[in-house]
């Protein structure tokens, strides 16, 4: 159920402003996918273009392809909503709905979108709880608030809800960054399984990170203040960290970034 | 801190913040007492008149509400100078008329504010927000003067209690677009992301997530504005003027109401029957408002899970 992303020549504006430019890429099923570079480099408002996420600011529009395997995500008879059911999204703070209860927050994909059946919806709620390793933490008080669990949590519940509605991609824009070090671990152990389900991608500001979780890295940068972000270059992981071809790359890594 | 004293040695002695370790400065003290005192104060200034109100209507009034007649009788065939009867008439007209002008406003109200802070865009979002504010200072007697020239100079219609309900709208729709909009910017826009990413259409998200989070916020605004149509006057005296019977239908005629009431007695407050009376009348009012209120408290309190 894992699906390709094919990203080719991508611009990304706000309003006026070209945010990101230029942007080709490949995401492989089935792995983890690493976005790094510095803040306001648009590696997040380029994942947003991938679940059509960025058009909810206003103003937010792209040039360009984005294909799913050999689906247009931009094409003009492609409705965004389905596009979010296709590709789900976990943010950087955890944001369950404050107004629901445990189970309600991992259902809620599909209950609002008119799956009624109890049975269904609690098989879906334990599956998902499981697949985000959750499931022991909180099954003895599923009727209880999902605000009030712990922040690793509630990231965990976030992700139980994503994966909840089946996705084909999984994107994380800065999953753990809310997140202490137990926490951290606890989703990198989870991202690493996921992987064998669904196609990862995931925004982090900690190379660590970037360098545990992630199969492929993609290293975004920006000239200057103000001047599009863009794609410096893509790799396997290994190579970016250890060996990578450009020197700003390099740079990056190494610390002696500016 | 005492280093900081040696290696600021270009800094001017006035520019120094003090060193702090010391006791509280005294003028920083007296300051702050002087400050608790200011609110304290302005507290107990705010309290006089509304404890005095309480008390002087309860003292005066009050006792009434203790006999079962007050709630179930009307004053039909009830002088002024007789005693008995009960305000049900007044009661139920007030209760018919707020729930009449809630039904028509809260709709109005919360859909106009949903409109403003999930859709609305540009010029005409301007437009709209301004004419709310522009409807916001109405008085009511004007809000009254337009209804009956709308209602019954223009289309003939006679005066009636709805007619009062149109007038009352015009007043509560602004309090609820208002308080509405202010709880629904509250909403994280996380939350609204949070639900996009699900596939979630946009009207789900707003009638299922955004909605329902800002439900309480909602409801005491919704009060509030009832609060203040339910003591509305010129309305009710210029569209339908008081009825000393039980009367229950919205399109014909007279209707008594509670403000209403105290209006027709209050030009003979010697007499002691008619005067308790009045006073009484104040007195359900305000327990009717605060009814509502603690009713509106425990629905939304029903509506969080943290139970």
């Amino acid at each position: 159920m894992a699906k390709r992303i094919d990203v080719s020549d991508l611009n990304v504006y706000y309003g006026d402003f070209k945010a990101v430019e230029g942007v080709s890429m490949t995401v492989e099923p089935r792995s983890v996918t690493a976005f790094i570079g510095p803040s306001g480099c648009g590696k997040s408002t380029f994942l947003r273009t991938l679940n059509r996420m960025h058009e909810v600011i206003p103003g937010g529009r792209v040039e360009g392809k984005v294909m799913l395997d050999d689906q247009d995500l931009y094409a003009a008879d492609v409705d965004p909503v389905g596009v979010r059911r296709t590709v789900g999204m976990v943010f950087q703070r955890p944001n369950p709905f404050p107004t629901m209860s445990i189970r309600d927050n991992v259902v809620a994909g599909l209950r609002l979108n008119g799956v009624k059946s109890k049975k269904a919806l609690d098989e879906v709620a334990e599956k998902s709880l499981r697949g985000a390793n959750l499931w022991n933490e909180v099954k003895d008080r599923l009727d209880k608030p999902g605000a009030g669990l712990s922040g690793g949590q509630q990231q965990r519940l976030c992700i139980a809800r994503a994966i909840a509605v089946e996705p084909q991609v999984l994107l994380m824009d800065e999953p753990c960054s809310a997140l202490d070090p137990i926490s951290t671990l606890a989703i990198e152990d989870l991202i690493n399984q996921l992987k064998e389900t669904y196609t990862i991608v995931i925004v982090t500001h900690n190379m660590q990170q970037a360098a545990r979780v992630s199969d492929r890295t993609a290293f975004f940068n920006l000239a200057e203040t103000g001047k599009p972000g863009r794609l410096i270059e893509m790799d396997d992981t290994a190579t970016i960290f250890n060996n990578p071809n450009e020197k700003a790359t390099e740079d990056y890594i190494s610390g002696r970034f500016g | 801190m005492s280093t900081l004293d040696t290696t600021s040695g270009s800094v001017p002695q006035t520019a120094r913040l003090t060193s702090g370790l010391g006791p509280k400065s005294s003028s920083r003290a007296i300051k702050d007492r002087a400050a608790t005192v200011v609110m304290w104060l302005a507290f107990l200034i705010a309290m006089v008149p509304l404890v005095w109100i309480l008390a002087t209507v309860v003292m005066k009034g009050g006792s009434l509400l203790l006999h079962a007649d007050w709630w179930t009788h009307s004053q039909q065939g009830i002088t002024n100078r007789e005693e008995g009867g009960g305000a049900a008439h007044a009661i139920q007209g007030t209760l018919i008329q707020a729930a009449m002008t809630a039904l028509i406003a809260v709709p109005i109200g919360v859909l106009t504010a949903v409109y403003l802070v999930e859709y609305g865009g540009g010029r005409f979002k301007r437009v709209v927000s301004f004419m709310v504010d522009i409807l916001t200072g109405v008085p009511s007697i004007v809000a009254a003067l337009f209804v009956y020239a709308v209602w019954i100079t223009t289309l003939g219609f006679d005066r009636m209690a709805f007619a009062v309900c149109l007038a009352l709208v015009l007043l509560m729709v602004p309090v609820v677009v208002r308080s509405t909009e202010e709880m629904l910017k509250l909403v994280p826009n996380e939350l609204r992301e949070a639900s996009y990413a699900l596939g979630v259409p946009k009207w789900k998200t707003i009638t299922k997530v955004v909605l329902p989070t800002a439900f309480s916020g909602i409801v005491t605004g919704v009060l509030l504005g009832l609060a203040r149509v339910m003591g509305e006057t010129a309305p009710l005296l210029i569209l339908a003027p008081y009825f000393r019977s039980i009367s229950t239908n919205l399109f014909d005629g007279l209707m008594g109401t509670l403000p209403t009431m105290i209006n027709a007695g209050r030009d003979n407050m010697a007499i002691e029957a008619n005067s308790e009376r009045v006073w009484a009348s104040a007195c359900t009012l305000i327990v009717l408002i605060l009814v509502l209120n603690l009713l509106g408290r425990l629905i939304s309190r029903f509506n969080k899970l943290d139970r």
